[in-house]
Order: structure tokens, then sequence, then C-alpha cells
């Protein structure tokens, strides 16, 4: 067992992993920050996504020792201060870009990391960039809607009847 | 004016507030104080003789609490099957025994051959692989056809073959089907495959066993569609644990599209360990066990013959189709190739004669059952593709050909068993034709052509059976269950509302929809109406979601009793309002005497029932909370048209779908936002089994594609961009046998796209001068270039 302390969503938490702890699993089981989900054991369904040092990471693919002294975002800590969704998460609501919610925690990391590289992607580039989230329900096209809206981009209305 | 609220209004999701934020409570996200994991032993060859187990040193490994193998589930029921199909010479289906853990012999790659149960999950992996299986590998058959030969190798030693049944439908319309073709104008015939998939929901399956020992009761936490179907059916066949001894709890659940339906010898082995254990035991599929763990979907061969006179009239429809059962019995596999395909074969068409016939085999693979839209898109895949071929060889116009044959006239009873209620089929295709802009296309064409591409044109249609079903009529179709649905409305003293149903919601927005129609009912603002579900302690006897039946059967059974509600609550301000109750009207959340001013708020009758203070005791209960069982009449039937253009690169056999239309008609919609959502996510699984996802087992029996890395799921990038993406329900008949005139929207897309894409695909071929009358899914850039290479 090793001993390792890290700054998830802005507090110092530590704890005691085995060498092959994966970080998703720290988040997981120890923090109890289930949040950060698990979808495959392959590293392609970005289920897991999460910041480590402000850059996506997916948390299956790193183990929890690594990210020793490392600064962590998860779900978790995305909301605004005063608890109202932040603007990527609300976007997600406002063009339901989510059904059953699994992907959804993975989709809004990586959208996140995404606008801050790119903050006015295109839709080739939003679509490029989830190469690597998977998601089953929603068919992809209100998550792509999603992401421009909290771009700032014209997007058309959700459900025009 | 778009509605804000009620019935018809976009409302945003509630659920999405915990689902965004990581506080939504899915089943790995439960952890008992105490509780022990389970790693099973699957078995890596597809069929053997197990000669010997032995778990010796495994058990001496840190942490292991016990293993378990086939001899400890001896005297446990196997897993049952919730659907008997009778064969066309009036005989049952073969039913073979279905163990939780494998007995003796092994039938498919993924079987449990043993249960490692320790302290944490990674001791019971290492433990397990210290167990030393003594297997005698047997040949394994995979392929459907080789399985019916004689003196194929049996799956069942016990069977006299691997044919589970060899179903006729309609029996009767046999000879006159057979006589149609023979006087035929024309006869198109096709083979084709509607390939295996994997239904992967996002959230793989996790079960926790969970006893206490102070009451003797079950609980077991699943990631399931239907929590009392499982408690009943694991209660009462597998465990005999008596029901009110049991509780099955299916909280947030990651999607579900079928494959979580079924009741799976994982919830069963942990349920019984966590009672010989007095230790709750949690089993978290990995995603490469899901593959070989969970039921697969589709997986038929068939040939498929269309009839025509000379005027191009449908005269009969006739299909030969294997199915695949795979190793062993799922819950409801049975029905998917028979009641679920067979009754769908007329499609939109008013063709007078139809015969199925249906050989359903048992191979050495995994089980297959019901995958979204569940022997529908079979149907009208087959359908749909056998008029495109005949529109080709007859040189019509595939939509006219279509029109010409639609049913226009309604109620209409089909050859095959059902009666359609409602639909305006020429409705659909009209808006279609006028959201996909089909005068543009040959200069689409030629845009891509001056860019060395090839763009094609598919259209079809689709019809479904949903809300399923009226239970006097599947019950003589051989459902061990009835199909009924059932809400508890409790009305809290302040006015508040918990509704208590048995559909379960994995996705579909139910917390959001279904306060939509109660509101609209009541007059009450959303906010004060809250559903729970998913839950067998406290939601009332339910047959949970799939068939898109949340809204049209547990929708139906929540409005019957808040019309019970309403009339009670009358009888209360009629009392309070000293008025004949006769007159009372309730409107937007008040009482009121008709013709007068005289009112009595909503909230000042619901304290009256439980502050019977100036309340009509001598002829009223006191409370107001009113239960319902609804069973739908009939089936609701949505329909639609839908088109797509794709652009092929001939020198890579690369598709790109560029444009997509889908024209439903879902009857009433209370949601349309999610309703949209609902049909996005069809057609992107449609869009899958068209392009990329495949089941590939090799001629051992094992699975090639048995991970992300092998099975190609539908990103991102492969839908059509937004701007050419249109999916549209205006087309609206009301189904006229449930209260709220409503169809379901589930499985629309999953039904309407493959078809679409395939006919587009074959287009784009043709059109090229490539004389390729069919190409089976997936259409991989690879199958793509072959076929153009003749
Ligand atoms: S769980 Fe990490 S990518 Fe799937
Ligand atoms: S919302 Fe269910 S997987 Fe994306």
């Amino acid at each position: 067992m090793t001993k390792v302390s890290m700054t998830v969503n802005g507090k110092t938490v530590s704890g005691e992993v085995e060498g092959r702890t994966l970080l998703v699993n720290f988040l997981r089981d120890d923090l109890q920050l289930t949040g950060t989900h698990v979808g495959c054991d392959t590293s392609q369904c970005g289920a897991c996504v999460v910041h480590v040092n402000g850059e996506a990471v997916k948390a299956c693919t790193m183990f929890a020792a690594e990210a020793d002294g490392a600064e962590v975002a998860t779900i978790e800590g995305q909301a605004n201060n005063d608890g109202s969704l932040n603007v990527i998460q609300q976007a997600f609501q406002d063009y339901h870009g989510l059904q059953c919610g699994f992907c959804t925690p993975g989709m809004v990391m990586s959208a996140a990391a995404l606008l801050k590289e790119n903050p006015k992607p295109s839709e080739a580039e939003v679509r490029d960039y989830l190469e690597g989230n998977i998601c089953r329900c929603t068919g992809y096209h209100n998550i792509v809607r999603a992401i421009m809206a909290a771009s700032g981009q014209d997007v058309p209305a959700v459900a025009a009847e | 004016m778009p509605k804000d609220h009620g019935i018809g209004a976009s409302t945003k999701r509630r659920e999405d507030l915990r689902f965004l934020t990581g506080v939504g409570n899915y089943t790995d996200d439960i952890n008992i104080h105490g509780q022990a994991h389970v790693y099973f032993l699957r078995s890596d060859v597809a069929h053997a003789t197990i000669n010997g187990i032995d778990t010796g040193a495994a058990e001496t490994m840190p942490g292991v609490v016990r293993i378990f193998t086939g001899k400890d589930f001896e005297g446990v029921g196997g897993l049952p099957c919730g659907w008997q199909v009778t064969d066309k010479h009036g005989q049952p289906m073969k039913e073979p025994a279905h163990p939780v853990i494998a007995q003796g012999k092994i039938r498919h790659v993924g079987e449990i051959v043993a249960a490692v149960v320790a302290d944490s999950l990674e001791m019971a992996r290492d433990a397990a692989e210290a167990i030393e299986l003594d297997l005698a590998e047997l040949p394994a058959v995979v392929d459907m056809k080789d399985a019916v030969q004689s003196g194929a190798t049996k799956v069942h030693d016990d069977l006299d073959d691997n044919l589970c049944y060899d179903w006729g439908f309609v029996e009767e319309n046999k000879a006159a089907t057979d006589k149609a073709f023979e006087e035929a104008a024309h006869v198109t015939t096709l083979e084709l495959v509607n390939n295996r998939l994997v239904a992967n929901p996002m959230e793989p399956r996790v079960a926790v066993g969970d006893y206490s020992k102070a009451n003797d009761e079950s609980t077991l936490y699943t990631t399931s569609q239907n929590p009392h179907v499982i408690r009943l059916l694991m209660g009462a066949f597998v465990l005999g644990i008596p029901e009110h001894k049991l509780r099955v709890v299916a909280p947030d659940v990651g999607g579900g599209f079928g494959t979580k339906i079924f009741h799976y010898a994982e919830e069963a082995f942990c349920t019984f360990a966590a009672r010989q254990l007095r230790r709750a035991v949690k089993w978290t599929s990995s995603r490469s066990e899901a593959f070989i763990s969970d039921a697969h979907g589709r997986d038929h061969v068939t040939k498929i013959e269309l009839a025509l006179d000379k005027d191009n009239n449908f005269t009969a429809v006739r299909t030969e189709t294997y199915a695949n059962m795979g190793a062993y019995l799922s819950t409801f596999a049975p029905s998917v190739p028979t009641w679920l395909h067979g009754t769908l074969m007329a499609g939109n068409y008013k063709t007078p004669l139809v015969y199925v016939n249906v050989k359903a085999v048992f191979t050495n693979t995994v089980p297959v059952d019901a995958y979204r839209g569940a022997g529908r898109p079979e149907a009208t895949f087959q359908l749909e593709r056998v008029i495109d071929k005949a529109a080709r060889e007859l040189g019509v116009d595939p939509i006219k050909l279509r029109r010409q044959n639609f049913i226009t006239t309604f109620p209409y009873a089909t050859p095959v068993a059902v009666e359609y209620d409602t639909g305006d089929y020429n409705a659909t295709m009209d808006k279609m034709e006028e959201l996909m802009d089909l005068s543009g296309f040959e200069a689409r064409r030629k845009a891509s052509e001056a860019k060395g591409k090839l763009r094609g044109l598919g259209v079809n249609c689709f019809i479904e059976a949903c809300g399923i079903a009226p239970s006097n009529l599947v019950g003589q179709l051989g459902a061990r269950a009835g199909l009924y649905e059932s809400a508890t409305v409790r009305v809290n003293a302040t006015g508040s509302i918990s509704v208590m149903t048995g559909s379960h919601s994995h996705g579909q927005g139910h917390e959001t929809a279904f306060p939509q129609v109660i509101a609209e009912m009541l007059g009450i603002p959303e906010d004060q109406i809250d559903i729970v579900h998913g839950d067998t302690a406290n939601t009332p006897m339910g047959m949970g979601t799939y068939g898109s039946r949340s809204i049209a059967v547990g929708g139906s059974a929540m409005v019957r009793a808040t019309e019970k509600i309403i009339n009670k609550a009358k009888k209360i301000a009629s009392h309070l309002l000293e008025a004949s109750e006769g007159d009372i009207e309730l409107k937007d959340g008040a009482f009121t005497v008709a013709g007068t001013d005289k009112s009595v708020a909503w909230g000042d009758v619901t304290l009256a029932a439980y502050v019977p203070h100036n309340y009509p005791l001598e002829d009223l209960e006191p409370g107001l909370e009113e239960t319902a069982f609804y069973d739908p009449s009939n089936f609701t039937y949505p329909a639609g048209a839908y088109a797509c253009e794709v652009e092929l690169d001939p020198e890579t056999g690369h598709v790109r779908i560029e444009k997509f239309v889908s024209a439903d008609d879902f009857g009433n919609v209370i949601n349309p936002m999610i309703v949209e959502g609902q049909v996005h996510g069809g057609i992107a699984q449609g869009i899958g089994q068209a392009l990329l996802e495949n089941c590939s087992y090799d001629e051992n029996g094992q699975l090639l594609s048995a991970s992300y890395m092998d099975y190609a799921m539908p990103r991102a990038d492969v839908i059509p961009n937004l701007d050419s993406y249109i999916v549209d329900h205006s087309c609206q008949t009301p189904c006229t046998h449930n209260p709220l005139g409503v169809k379901g929207c589930g499985e629309a897309g999953a039904i309407g796209s493959p078809p679409t894409v395939i006919n587009a695909i074959v287009d784009a071929l043709q059109s090229g001068g490539h004389k390729v009358d069919h190409i089976d899914m997936p259409a991989t850039p690879g199958r793509v270039w072959q076929a153009m290479q003749g």
C-alpha cells in the first residue's frame, strides 16, 4: 500500500492505495465521489473523464499513485459556488444532452476541456473531440447542440413545435 | 405557441440536476456495510464437458470467503423462460434447463463456471486465477443453418436436435400465400441477415444481494428495467423465496435498451450467496464481461419474397427466418422472432396474404433476446428492403410503390392477427418528402459526383406495435406474465403528490413527463408532483419499461388513478361547498360550483381529507390515495417515414450519412423534447447497426468482437450534422384506445433507420453502375468495397 494525497475539487484528500488501484477507483471507492463512472475496461468510453492538473484524463487509464500531488477536478466540483449548474451543465439540461445520465459526467468534463482549449469550436471540431466519449442514449445530436450552445454559439431551440 | 407546462410542453428534465452534478444513485454506487465481492470465472471455450473443478488452492488465498460451483446450485432452480411458443405442429417449444452456474457442461463462451466470493474484487479475481478447470472441449456449433442439419453437434444432449421450435404464422394462410406466389405477375426475392448486436447500455450490469436475518428478507439491488418481474422470476422460480420476503430495487439505471429486462444468473447468484453467507455480495460487470453475459440482440438469417400483380399491387409476402436463441432461452427470447416479428410483417401495406416461418435455433453462443424494437426492426428491415428491390426491378419509384400499397382506412385488421387502430401513412410520407427536399436530390447527387463520390437516397416506412400489451392476448400467445401496469397516486395533506409507478425509468425522463400529465389533469404545478419508481417495496405491482409501454400503459394507469382521485376530491369539495357533487368542477387547481363564484382550493380539499373535521365521514373514508391497474385493449401502432442520403467514397467504400429525416406519428406527445431525444437515440443505434456494429463469432464459438476495441460503437462523428438532421412528429393520429391518445416513441428510430441507410447505400452503388442488389449490415467500408468489385 502506498500513501497518496491530492487536491480533489479544491480539497486536500489522502488515502492508502495498492499499486494497481486506478484513479477512478480511488475517487469512487475511497472518496465516495461516485459521479465519475466506469463504462468499460479498455479506455474507450470516456465515462470516467476527469481533469488532472487541468487536462482531461480518463481516470481508468491512470493509477491513483500517479496522481499523487495532483489537482483533480471531477463532476462533483463543476457547479457554480452557489450550487447552480455551470454554463456547460446548464446547456446539457437546456438542450436535452442527456438521458440515462451515465455518460454525462464524462461528457461534461470532456466538453469543459474542449472549450478551455477551443472556446468557439466548429461543429466538426466538437464531434471530433468527442471521439473518446460514447453515449448510447442521446445519439449525440443534443450533446453537440449543448456544447455549441455552451460556447455561446447560436443553436436552434430544442423541440420547436 | 408552444406550451410551457402540462401535456405537450418541452419541460426540462428534473432528473438532469442529479445526473449533471454527479449525485445520481446508480447500482454500482451502492455499497453495503461489510459487503463481499464476487468474481465470476467464465468459460473461455464455447462447448465443453466439465470433468472437474479444483478450487483447493484458490480457497486458501487471502480474503476468499467461499467459492461456489455448479454443485452448490444443484438444488436451486434454473433461470426460467417467460414465454412459451407452440410450433406449427402444435407442439411446445423445447425448453432446456438454464442453470445459474454451469452443471457438468459449458455451452457458450461467458457461461459462469465458478463464483469466487472474497473481501475485495481484486482478491476474488486473484483467487479465480488459481482455480483449475479440467475441461474436455467439444466441437461448437455456431452457424444456425449448420446447427439444424442432421448429425450436427447438439447444444443440449437431452434434446433431439438444436431446433427450439419451427413456427408457422398464419398457418391457415400458407396454402393461399403459396398460390398467390404461383399466380403473381412479379416476384422479388431477397436473402438477408439481420446482424447480431450487443445492446451496450453505458452502465454495465450490477447486482448487489443483501440479506436481513432480522426478518428473513432478501434485497437485490440491480440494474433492471423491471424490478417486479425480477422479483417474481427469481423469488418464485429460482430461489423459492416468497415475494413478500424479497425486495428488488433498480435505482438510477444507466440505459437498458432491452438488455436489462431479463432475469440473469448474476442476480440470482448474489441474492442466493448473500443468504448463504449472511453477508451482502456485490457484482459489477466489466464491459468485456458484458459482451459475453448480457443477452445479445437480432441475429436473423432470412429469405423474404414479395409477390405483386400486374399493376404492382402487393399480393403476398412470404418469409423464412432462422432466429438464433444462443445456448439457452433468455427471459423473453422465444417471443421476439415470433409474436414481435411475425405480427408486423404486414408493415404499412394492405398485402392480403402473409406467411411467416421462423426456425429458432440453439447454438453455442450467448443467449439472444429483445433489443430496442425487438422483432419489429427485423420485420421492417426485410419488408422495406424487399420493397426497394421490387421497385428497382420493376422500374417504379420506390415512394410511389409504397404509397400505392399503403393501408388507408382504419381500423385495419392485418392478415397477421393485429388490428391497427389509427394511422396516416401518406401524411408521414408527405412530411418526410417535404423535409427531405427530394426535388433537390439530383443536384446534390451531381455535386457529389463532381467530387468523385456517389450519392444515394434511401426511403422507407415502418410500423411497430408498442404499449405491450393486452394481457389476455399475450396469454394466448404464450406469455407467462400479464402486461398491465399499475400506479398509486398518493395525495399528501398539503396537496403535494407522490405517484408510485411500476414503470421504470432508465433514461426516458419519467420523473419529468409523468407529472406533466397529472399536473394537466389537476391544474396544479408540476413541481408539486413526485414520481417514485424502481423499488418493489414502495411501488405497486408493475411490469416494467420496454416496448414503449411507459406512457401508453404506465401513464394510462396513472390517468386512471388520478381520475379516481378527482372523483373522490369532488365529493369532498361538494361537502365543503355545500353543493351537489354533479355541479363541482375542477379547474386550474380549484373546485368550483358551476355557474357560481363559490370555490375551494385544491389544498383545502386535500387537507380536509386528512384532517377530517368538516368532512362527510358517514359517506366517505378519509384520505386521498388511489391505485389503478390498467390493462390495454390493444397494442399502439406508431408509424413513420424515414429517408436519408449517403455519400459513398468509391475509392474506399466508406459511407457517410449526409442527411437524415424522420417523420413519425406517435399519436399525442407529452414532452416533445424528450420524444425527439428518444428518436435521436434510436436512430443512432440504427445507424450503428447499419454501418458499424456486429458480433462476430469464429467457428469455435469465440466472440471476436468482445470489447469496445473490436465492436464498433457509433460515435458523435457518424451522426449527420445538426443542419441536415430533422426528426419530426407533427403527424399525429391519436391512439383511440388509451386515455392519453399516445402511441410510444422509444423504438421508432432503431426500427426505421437500418433499412433507410441500406436502401441509400444500394442506391448510391447502383448510381455508380454497380449491380448491387443488397448489402448486409454492417455496411463497413470493406464490405461496400468488396460489393463494388462484383
Ligand atoms: S471507463 Fe474509462 S474510458 Fe471507459
Ligand atoms: S445519456 Fe445514457 S449513455 Fe449518454
